[in-house]
Protein backbone atom coordinates (compact mmCIF):
# COMPACT_ATOMS: atom_id res chain seq x y z
CA UNK A 1 0.00 0.00 0.00
CA UNK A 2 2.72 2.56 0.77
CA UNK A 3 4.62 1.51 -2.32
CA UNK A 4 1.69 2.23 -4.69
CA UNK A 5 0.91 5.71 -2.91
CA UNK A 6 4.56 6.25 -3.04
CA UNK A 7 4.58 5.71 -7.03
CA UNK A 8 1.27 6.80 -7.81
CA UNK A 9 3.16 10.56 -5.77
CA UNK A 10 6.44 10.28 -7.60
CA UNK A 11 4.84 10.36 -10.73
CA UNK A 12 2.46 12.69 -10.19
CA UNK A 13 5.28 15.24 -8.54
CA UNK A 14 7.09 14.39 -12.03
CA UNK A 15 4.47 14.40 -14.19
CA UNK A 16 4.04 17.94 -12.44
CA UNK A 17 7.62 18.93 -12.66
CA UNK A 18 7.40 18.76 -16.52
CA UNK A 19 4.40 19.99 -16.91
CA UNK A 20 6.03 23.41 -14.71
CA UNK A 21 8.65 23.27 -17.49
CA UNK A 22 6.96 22.00 -20.93
CA UNK A 23 3.87 24.06 -20.54
CA UNK A 24 3.73 27.13 -22.90
CA UNK A 25 1.71 29.41 -20.64
CA UNK A 26 2.50 30.47 -17.48
CA UNK A 27 -1.09 30.43 -15.89
CA UNK A 28 -1.10 25.97 -16.24
CA UNK A 29 2.69 25.95 -15.71
CA UNK A 30 1.46 27.55 -11.78
CA UNK A 31 -1.14 24.68 -11.61
CA UNK A 32 1.53 22.25 -12.43
CA UNK A 33 3.44 23.26 -9.99
CA UNK A 34 0.43 23.23 -6.68
CA UNK A 35 0.26 19.53 -8.52
CA UNK A 36 4.16 18.67 -8.03
CA UNK A 37 3.69 20.79 -4.39
CA UNK A 38 1.19 18.42 -3.37
CA UNK A 39 2.34 15.02 -4.39
CA UNK A 40 5.46 16.49 -1.95
CA UNK A 41 3.02 16.92 0.76
CA UNK A 42 1.84 13.42 0.31
CA UNK A 43 5.74 12.11 0.38
CA UNK A 44 6.56 14.53 3.67
CA UNK A 45 3.20 12.41 5.30
CA UNK A 46 4.51 9.50 4.50
CA UNK A 47 8.01 10.54 5.90
CA UNK A 48 6.35 11.03 8.67
CA UNK A 49 6.57 15.08 8.90
CA UNK A 50 2.49 15.53 9.22
CA UNK A 51 3.42 19.49 10.20
CA UNK A 52 5.55 19.81 7.25
CA UNK A 53 3.04 18.83 5.36
CA UNK A 54 0.52 20.88 6.08
CA UNK A 55 2.62 23.94 5.90
CA UNK A 56 3.96 22.77 2.48
CA UNK A 57 0.23 22.95 1.09
CA UNK A 58 -0.55 26.30 3.44
CA UNK A 59 2.39 28.03 2.38
CA UNK A 60 3.21 26.86 -0.70
CA UNK A 61 0.25 26.25 -2.18
CA UNK A 62 -1.95 28.73 -0.36
CA UNK A 63 0.67 31.63 -0.66
CA UNK A 64 3.02 31.28 -2.97
CA UNK A 65 1.38 29.95 -5.67
CA UNK A 66 -1.72 32.36 -5.35
CA UNK A 67 0.59 34.97 -5.68
CA UNK A 68 2.51 33.79 -8.55
CA UNK A 69 -1.26 33.90 -10.27
CA UNK A 70 -1.60 37.14 -8.71
CA UNK A 71 0.96 38.97 -10.61
CA UNK A 72 0.56 36.42 -13.93
CA UNK A 73 -2.76 38.18 -14.49
CA UNK A 74 -1.73 41.86 -12.74
CA UNK A 75 0.76 41.68 -15.87
CA UNK A 76 -0.53 39.99 -18.19
CA UNK A 77 2.20 38.17 -19.58
CA UNK A 78 -0.07 34.90 -19.76
CA UNK A 79 1.19 35.03 -23.71
CA UNK A 80 2.02 32.51 -25.23
CA UNK A 81 5.92 32.28 -25.51
CA UNK A 82 7.39 32.04 -28.77
CA UNK A 83 10.04 29.18 -29.51
CA UNK A 84 12.34 30.98 -31.07
CA UNK A 85 15.78 30.03 -29.70
CA UNK A 86 17.92 33.00 -28.97
CA UNK A 87 20.79 31.15 -28.24
CA UNK A 88 22.03 28.48 -30.41
CA UNK A 89 22.31 25.23 -28.85
CA UNK A 90 20.91 26.78 -25.65
CA UNK A 91 18.45 23.70 -25.18
CA UNK A 92 20.60 20.66 -25.85
CA UNK A 93 22.96 22.26 -23.60
CA UNK A 94 20.72 22.59 -21.18
CA UNK A 95 19.90 19.18 -21.54
CA UNK A 96 23.22 17.35 -21.69
CA UNK A 97 24.32 20.10 -18.09
CA UNK A 98 20.63 18.70 -16.49
CA UNK A 99 21.65 14.70 -17.42
CA UNK A 100 24.90 15.79 -15.89
CA UNK A 101 23.45 17.20 -12.84
CA UNK A 102 21.06 14.47 -12.22
CA UNK A 103 24.06 11.84 -12.66
CA UNK A 104 25.68 13.37 -9.93
CA UNK A 105 22.56 13.76 -7.77
CA UNK A 106 21.81 10.40 -8.26
CA UNK A 107 25.41 8.87 -7.74
CA UNK A 108 26.07 11.42 -4.67
CA UNK A 109 22.37 9.78 -3.18
CA UNK A 110 23.68 6.51 -3.50
CA UNK A 111 27.08 6.66 -2.49
CA UNK A 112 28.82 6.00 1.32
CA UNK A 113 31.62 8.95 0.58
CA UNK A 114 29.29 11.67 0.10
CA UNK A 115 26.26 10.87 2.70
CA UNK A 116 28.62 8.85 5.58
CA UNK A 117 26.78 6.10 5.43
CA UNK A 118 24.38 4.54 2.25
CA UNK A 119 20.89 6.09 3.04
CA UNK A 120 19.51 2.30 3.00
CA UNK A 121 21.70 1.03 5.83
CA UNK A 122 20.68 4.53 7.87
CA UNK A 123 17.80 2.84 9.19
CA UNK A 124 19.76 0.49 11.35
CA UNK A 125 21.13 3.73 13.57
CA UNK A 126 19.31 4.25 17.22
CA UNK A 127 16.73 1.05 16.33
CA UNK A 128 15.75 2.40 12.91
CA UNK A 129 13.32 4.81 11.64
CA UNK A 130 11.31 4.54 14.38
CA UNK A 131 8.10 6.71 14.57
CA UNK A 132 8.94 10.59 14.65
CA UNK A 133 6.05 10.72 17.06
CA UNK A 134 4.89 13.85 18.52
CA UNK A 135 5.90 15.74 14.77
CA UNK A 136 4.64 18.93 16.44
CA UNK A 137 6.55 19.15 20.01
CA UNK A 138 9.59 17.33 18.52
CA UNK A 139 10.06 19.87 15.83
CA UNK A 140 9.00 22.98 18.11
CA UNK A 141 11.78 22.22 20.78
CA UNK A 142 14.22 21.72 18.06
CA UNK A 143 13.21 24.87 16.17
CA UNK A 144 13.20 27.24 19.47
CA UNK A 145 16.52 25.52 21.33
CA UNK A 146 18.67 24.24 18.66
CA UNK A 147 17.94 26.75 15.74
CA UNK A 148 16.69 29.83 18.05
CA UNK A 149 19.33 32.24 16.91
CA UNK A 150 18.55 31.57 13.07
CA UNK A 151 14.67 31.41 13.96
CA UNK A 152 14.88 35.17 14.91
CA UNK A 153 17.03 35.96 12.04
CA UNK A 154 14.13 34.47 9.82
CA UNK A 155 12.26 36.84 11.01
CA UNK A 156 14.42 40.04 10.47
CA UNK A 157 14.12 38.41 6.91
CA UNK A 158 10.97 38.03 6.19
CA UNK A 159 10.15 42.21 7.78
CA UNK A 160 13.08 42.87 5.19
CA UNK A 161 11.55 41.17 2.39
CA UNK A 162 8.25 42.60 3.15
CA UNK A 163 9.74 46.34 3.22
CA UNK A 164 11.50 45.44 -0.16
CA UNK A 165 8.68 44.09 -2.34
CA UNK A 166 6.54 47.22 -1.16
CA UNK A 167 9.09 49.52 -1.91
CA UNK A 168 9.58 48.06 -5.19
CA UNK A 169 6.09 47.76 -6.04
CA UNK A 170 5.86 51.77 -5.31
CA UNK A 171 5.57 53.73 -8.11
CA UNK A 172 8.81 56.15 -8.12
CA UNK A 173 8.49 59.63 -6.97
CA UNK A 174 4.69 59.17 -6.06
CA UNK A 175 3.36 58.71 -2.49
CA UNK A 176 2.90 54.49 -1.67
CA UNK A 177 -0.54 54.06 -2.72
CA UNK A 178 -2.05 50.60 -2.26
CA UNK A 179 0.68 48.14 -2.88
CA UNK A 180 0.53 45.44 -5.33
CA UNK A 181 1.99 42.68 -3.55
CA UNK A 182 -0.24 40.98 -1.30
CA UNK A 183 1.29 41.06 2.05
CA UNK A 184 0.05 37.11 2.35
CA UNK A 185 3.08 35.09 2.85
CA UNK A 186 4.30 37.25 5.92
CA UNK A 187 1.48 36.85 7.69
CA UNK A 188 1.13 33.29 6.84
CA UNK A 189 4.64 32.73 8.36
CA UNK B 1 8.18 -4.33 -1.22
CA UNK B 2 9.39 -1.34 1.35
CA UNK B 3 9.96 2.17 0.14
CA UNK B 4 13.41 3.23 1.57
CA UNK B 5 14.81 6.26 2.09
CA UNK B 6 17.09 5.67 -1.49
CA UNK B 7 13.69 6.28 -3.51
CA UNK B 8 12.75 9.33 -1.54
CA UNK B 9 16.38 10.79 -2.57
CA UNK B 10 15.88 9.47 -6.43
CA UNK B 11 12.90 11.52 -7.13
CA UNK B 12 13.79 14.45 -5.27
CA UNK B 13 17.33 14.48 -7.51
CA UNK B 14 14.79 14.12 -10.34
CA UNK B 15 12.55 17.12 -9.42
CA UNK B 16 15.50 18.90 -8.90
CA UNK B 17 17.05 17.91 -12.20
CA UNK B 18 13.82 18.91 -13.92
CA UNK B 19 13.77 22.66 -12.25
CA UNK B 20 17.50 23.53 -13.17
CA UNK B 21 16.84 22.09 -16.98
CA UNK B 22 13.53 24.69 -16.97
CA UNK B 23 15.88 27.45 -15.42
CA UNK B 24 18.24 26.62 -18.16
CA UNK B 25 15.48 26.89 -20.96
CA UNK B 26 12.55 28.66 -20.04
CA UNK B 27 12.89 32.46 -20.79
CA UNK B 28 9.47 33.59 -19.03
CA UNK B 29 10.94 35.56 -15.58
CA UNK B 30 7.78 33.86 -13.98
CA UNK B 31 8.53 30.64 -15.28
CA UNK B 32 11.86 30.60 -14.21
CA UNK B 33 10.85 31.35 -10.87
CA UNK B 34 8.78 28.56 -10.93
CA UNK B 35 11.41 26.11 -11.87
CA UNK B 36 13.07 28.01 -8.67
CA UNK B 37 10.42 26.68 -6.26
CA UNK B 38 10.67 23.12 -7.79
CA UNK B 39 14.49 23.02 -6.29
CA UNK B 40 13.73 23.86 -3.54
CA UNK B 41 11.00 21.56 -3.04
CA UNK B 42 13.48 19.13 -4.15
CA UNK B 43 16.23 19.75 -1.06
CA UNK B 44 12.98 19.94 1.44
CA UNK B 45 12.33 16.58 0.21
CA UNK B 46 15.86 15.32 0.94
CA UNK B 47 16.16 16.91 3.92
CA UNK B 48 12.84 15.20 5.23
CA UNK B 49 14.03 11.84 3.98
CA UNK B 50 17.30 12.20 5.75
CA UNK B 51 15.41 13.34 9.15
CA UNK B 52 13.34 10.38 8.58
CA UNK B 53 16.32 7.82 8.07
CA UNK B 54 18.59 9.27 10.22
CA UNK B 55 15.58 9.54 13.12
CA UNK B 56 16.48 13.16 13.61
CA UNK B 57 14.19 16.05 13.53
CA UNK B 58 16.74 18.65 13.37
CA UNK B 59 16.17 17.96 9.43
CA UNK B 60 12.24 18.76 9.27
CA UNK B 61 13.15 22.10 11.67
CA UNK B 62 15.51 23.03 8.75
CA UNK B 63 12.86 23.04 6.18
CA UNK B 64 11.04 25.73 7.69
CA UNK B 65 13.80 28.15 6.82
CA UNK B 66 13.74 27.06 3.28
CA UNK B 67 10.09 27.69 3.28
CA UNK B 68 10.96 31.10 4.55
CA UNK B 69 13.68 31.79 2.29
CA UNK B 70 11.28 30.66 -0.69
CA UNK B 71 8.70 33.07 0.23
CA UNK B 72 10.58 35.92 1.10
CA UNK B 73 12.52 35.39 -2.03
CA UNK B 74 8.87 35.05 -4.26
CA UNK B 75 8.01 38.10 -2.49
CA UNK B 76 10.88 40.44 -3.37
CA UNK B 77 11.46 38.45 -6.80
CA UNK B 78 8.13 39.07 -8.19
CA UNK B 79 8.47 42.62 -6.63
CA UNK B 80 11.34 43.05 -8.60
CA UNK B 81 9.05 41.67 -11.95
CA UNK B 82 6.61 43.84 -10.98
CA UNK B 83 8.78 46.60 -11.22
CA UNK B 84 10.45 46.11 -14.87
CA UNK B 85 7.22 44.92 -16.60
CA UNK B 86 6.02 48.29 -15.34
CA UNK B 87 8.24 50.37 -18.06
CA UNK B 88 8.84 47.56 -20.65
CA UNK B 89 5.92 45.01 -21.49
CA UNK B 90 6.43 41.67 -22.19
CA UNK B 91 9.97 41.44 -21.34
CA UNK B 92 11.60 37.85 -21.41
CA UNK B 93 15.17 37.14 -19.42
CA UNK B 94 16.79 37.93 -22.58
CA UNK B 95 15.37 41.49 -22.91
CA UNK B 96 16.77 42.49 -19.64
CA UNK B 97 20.63 43.46 -20.70
CA UNK B 98 20.55 47.06 -19.09
CA UNK B 99 24.15 46.23 -17.92
CA UNK B 100 25.43 44.27 -21.06
CA UNK B 101 28.23 46.09 -23.01
CA UNK B 102 26.26 46.91 -26.51
CA UNK B 103 29.26 47.76 -28.29
CA UNK B 104 31.23 44.53 -28.07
Amino acid sequence: MTAVIFFFAAAFALGGALGVVLSRNPVHSALWLVVTLLAVAVFFIQQQAPLLAAVQIIVYAGAIVVLFLFVIMLLGVDREESLREPIPFQRPAALALGAIVLAEVLFLAGHQWATGKTADSLHNIKGGATDLGGNVERVARSLFTDFLWPFEITAALLVIAVVGSVLLARRSGQPAQASIEPPSESTVQ
Amino acid sequence: MTITSTYYLVVAAGIFTIGAVGLLVRRNVIVMFMCVELMLNAANLTFVAFARALNDVRGQALVFFTLVVAAAEVAVGLGIIVAIFRRRRGATADDLDLLKDKAA
